[in-house]
């Protein structure tokens, strides 16, 4: 409202996370591996399904994670990629018959273009008005799959219903666990990958690029090249993400991937710890569990009760899974020196 | 023509909704450089509040006074307890607990008045205005208040001693803490004044879109939409960029063949975004220049 305004310090809208407290040590990652790899053998079938999901999630909040706290811009519109992710992976199989597994490489492709060219007008636009247009692309989404135009391939508002796969070579697995497996190893993978972008040139162009626009443009970095790949990138990994979610619910429609989805994406990335990839898992574990432990808290008031418990978390620990880590980490180094 | 004219009319009576949601999240912008996702519940709330005051028998501009009040001081409440606390904390924290102020009102709400629809009045009286069909007395009241509310902010802003100390905490907080002003208080009055107009905004909607928990969703988004596209830093262009969302999404509805209520709404946003892409600043915003 005045007349000359003026930001002289302005706080980066993203906190810089330098790139090696962006993963976990050798010992923890095995150990979190090991975990993974084992719990399923005792555990019954629908909780298989939702550590599937836990997975999925995880997947989908690294992505981005990948976006915001490697290269520093916001989305709310994860759910539209992950939306366009499942319903290529859903038509490839239901239409055209294609093998699961052949249609994740191409949904991630799909919604990294997707995302690219997303990325183009949003490289004009940063903090709330990024987050507007990329929740307008998000609330448009649900509406575009059910145009009658498409309603031939997509199934309309009914969506579409898409077989489980079985376990191949005639391994001893149920359908519920084969998946898991197969989910986990494709999150392993796209976990590395992260981690080795995020490490390699082009991460740290996109750190930079988080840390100070201009000082990275004056260091040759091209800024609106590497935005725009970030926002591709990011959108791959959800749309493999979201090929992964098809398959494991047997069911895409409309209305599984509302403005709902991405803000439960966003809150999964806040508190997983932003910039922290393997706090994805943790804020996926908190978006898939706490709306359930809510519920049966209170039934009436699970909104109001959900809540809380979010304001408890960034009270308690303002960064997330990742500050938890780090406290804990500096207790193990007292308690060696002790 | 006269299809266009009263197109253009309806849209303004439905922008004027915006419009009023769109007032409110722009005094909470300038005040904390945030939008606040959960001002819908909190005039939602407020509403209702007011519509308890009424079933008790209060008359309704003696429920209207309380219920301003009421949601100024609990503006003012909220960022005390919840959000001073995170005022150091990373902008993406305050999101999140934007979200879960929203999720824990539009809960209680449900929870006391339930999540029936209800029938909420109007003091304007709901004939036609002027003899028009589409415009209705209490769109035309509702419009006014909307207009007078932006008058008394502009005087408010420009010739109050508070008004000059808010704006002073709002651009420069460092120079105005050294001149002595207590910007921590500014933002809380900036709360207690957004909520005051969110509950204004809600008991004039109410009538239009009736009252219960969830009415303020739809109504929120086109009034970030407004405000975005009038410009964040303008009143009177959030007012603005509320008819204008309202005039495009009615004549988009009309003229163009095949969009049903269904696309309206990606359709205004959509426009919204090739509005930024072109000006970011918005339409009546002051693009904000950055010392390096």
């Amino acid at each position: 409202m005045s007349a000359a305004e003026e930001i002289v310090t302005e706080a980066p809208a993203v906190e810089a996370v330098p790139k090696r407290a962006m993963t976990l040590g050798y010992g923890t990652s095995l150990a979190v591996l090991a975990a993974l790899i084992i719990i399923p053998l005792f555990v019954k079938n629908f909780i298989i399904f939702q550590m599937t999901m836990l997975l999925i999630y995880a997947l989908a909040v690294m992505a981005l994670n990948i976006l915001t706290g490697g290269s520093g811009q916001f989305s709310l519109g994860q759910s539209a990629f992950y939306a366009v992710g499942a319903y290529t992976s859903a038509i490839l199989m239901e239409h055209a018959g294609m093998n699961y597994a052949l249609t994740l490489p191409i949904a991630g492709i799909i919604c990294f273009g997707f995302g690219f060219l997303f990325g183009q007008p949003a490289l004009r636009l940063s903090g709330v008005y990024l987050a507007l247009a990329t929740f307008a692309l998000a609330t448009a989404m649900p509406q575009l799959l059910k145009l009658g135009y498409f309603e031939h391939w997509t199934g309309g508002v009914q969506g579409l219903v898409v077989t489980k796969p079985d376990a191949p070579f005639g391994l001893p697995l149920s359908q519920d666990m084969w998946l898991y497996y197969f989910t986990l190893a494709v999150s392993i993978a796209i976990y590395l990958a992260s981690v080795n972008l995020l490490r390699s040139r082009s991460g740290r162009a996109f750190m930079a690029i988080r840390d100070n626009e201009i000082a990275a443009s004056a260091m040759g970095v091209d800024v609106a090249l590497y935005k725009t790949l970030a926002f591709g990138v990011s959108a791959g990994i959800t749309g493999v993400a979201g090929g992964l979610g098809a398959i494991a619910v047997q069911f895409v429609a409309p209305d599984g991937y509302t403005i709902q989805l991405a803000i439960s994406l966003f809150l999964g990335m806040v508190v997983g710890g932003v910039g922290w990839l393997p706090g994805s898992i943790v804020g996926s574990a908190f978006i898939i569990f706490v709306p359930n432990i809510a519920e049966g808290i209170s039934k009436g008031l699970s909104g109001a009760v959900f809540g809380v418990l979010l304001f408890l978390v960034i009270f308690l620990v303002p960064h997330g899974a990742r500050q938890v880590a780090i406290v804990a980490q500096q207790l193990a180094a007292k308690l060696k020196k002790n | 023509m006269e299809l266009f004219a009263n197109q253009v009319l309806a849209g303004i009576a439905t922008g004027a909704i915006y419009a009023c949601m769109a007032l409110a999240v722009v005094m909470i912008y300038q005040a904390i450089d945030h939008l606040n996702f959960a001002q819908g519940e909190m005039a939602m709330f407020s509403t209702f509040v007011s519509w308890q005051l009424m079933q008790w028998g209060v008359p309704y501009w003696g429920a209207f006074v309380l219920t301003v009040a009421f949601s100024f001081a609990a503006g003012i409440v909220i960022e005390r307890l919840l959000f001073k606390p995170l005022a150091k904390a990373p902008i993406l924290t305050n999101v999140a607990g934007f979200i879960a102020l929203y999720a824990i009102i539009n809960s209680v709400a449900g929870l006391i008045w339930d999540f029936t629809i209800k029938q909420y009045p109007t003091p304007f009286g709901s004939s036609p205005f002027l003899g028009s069909q589409l415009i209705s007395t209490h769109q035309a009241g509702m419009i006014g208040i909307t207009l007078l509310m932006l008058l008394l902010l502009f005087f408010f802003f420009r010739f109050t001693r508070v008004g000059l100390a808010m704006r002073a905490a709002a651009s420069l907080p460092e120079s105005a803490r050294l001149v002595g002003i207590n910007t921590s208080w500014m933002i809380a009055l900036g709360w207690g004044m957004a909520s005051a107009i969110g509950s204004i905004a809600g008991m004039m909607i109410a009538p239009v879109v009736f009252l219960e928990p969830n009415m303020m969703l739809g109504v929120l988004i086109y009034g970030f939409a407004a405000a975005v596209l009038g410009g964040l830093t303008s009143p009177f262009g959030a007012v603005m960029g509320g008819f204008l969302v309202g005039i495009f999404e009615n004549l988009v509805g009309t003229y163009i063949p095949g969009v049903g209520n269904e696309l309206k709404l990606p359709i205004a946003l959509a426009l919204i975004i090739v509005v930024l892409v072109v000006k970011p600043a918005g339409l009546f915003g002051r693009a904000i220049v950055k010392r390096v």
